[in-house]
């Protein structure tokens, strides 16, 4: 990464809603394509009911919404690969990670490799990961 | 006719369920609509909520809010029936009056 823009910091975006219900869960993935241009060390992090924004098999055409869980793809090539998904709330929830999307990036210091992006975490994992940033968007 | 309940919000973030299921009377309706069809899944930490009251109160889920979100009708709780936007139509026009726990 280039250092001529200063120096990187730390962006994690908490996301908590259920993507349709509200808003939140669009506008947060619209400011992190748009946060992924200015190269910074960006990660998401899904809790409570943020966790079904990643639930695969979404078919908004009865509702007249626009899907855009599809995008969550995307954000391998924008360098965004740390999506956290705490495992209580998967739990509580009644689901795996075997229900959510299978998000991919290739890893540049790997000759490319294809790997997943979504890290199952602890609230535990998650409260250190948290306590390491130095910007965090709350939707 | 009885009353006709819609719930709104999901189980796991408000208490809309939880005021409903407590002030809801044998022989109502329940239509679960937008985030509220989360109530409807079975297996999860609100699946009970729903599982208990089934046998007196009839429970509904919308269609399209269910496919929106992911949600196979094969994983909903036993007993709740989907219904389509005729349907809730159907339902409003069935009973006596509507209360929306938003």
């Amino acid at each position: 990464m280039s250092d001529e823009g200063g120096t990187i910091k730390k962006f994690m975006y908490v996301n908590r809603k259920a993507p349709y219900g509200t808003i939140y869960a669009l506008e947060s993935l619209e400011v992190v394509l748009i946060g992924a241009a200015f190269d910074q060390d960006v990660s998401l992090a899904f809790v409570d009911d943020g966790v079904f924004q990643l639930v695969k098999g979404q078919n908004t055409k009865g509702i007249g919404m626009k899907n855009f869980s599809p995008t969550f793809n995307a954000l391998g090539d924008y360098d965004v690969n740390k999506i956290y998904v705490e495992k209580e709330s998967l739990a509580a929830r009644g689901l795996s990670v075997d229900d959510l999307l299978p998000l991919k990036y290739e890893d540049e210091d790997e000759d490319w490799a294809e790997k997943d992006s979504i890290r199952v975490v602890s609230s535990a994992e998650l409260a250190e990961l948290l306590d390491q940033q130095d910007v965090v968007f709350s939707f | 006719m009885a009353l006709l309940h819609t719930i709104n919000k999901s189980p796991f973030e408000r208490n809309a369920l939880e005021s409903c299921m407590r002030l809801a009377l044998e022989g109502s309706g329940i239509l679960l609509i937008e985030d509220g069809v989360y109530g409807a899944v079975k297996g999860t930490a609100k699946s009970d909520l729903v599982a208990k009251a089934k046998s007196k109160i009839a429970i509904y889920a919308l269609g399209p809010d269910l496919d929106a979100r992911g949600i196979s009708k094969n994983n909903l709780i036993d007993g709740v029936k989907v219904v389509d936007y005729g349907g809730f139509v159907d339902l409003v026009a069935e009973h006596s009056a509507t209360q929306a726990w938003l």
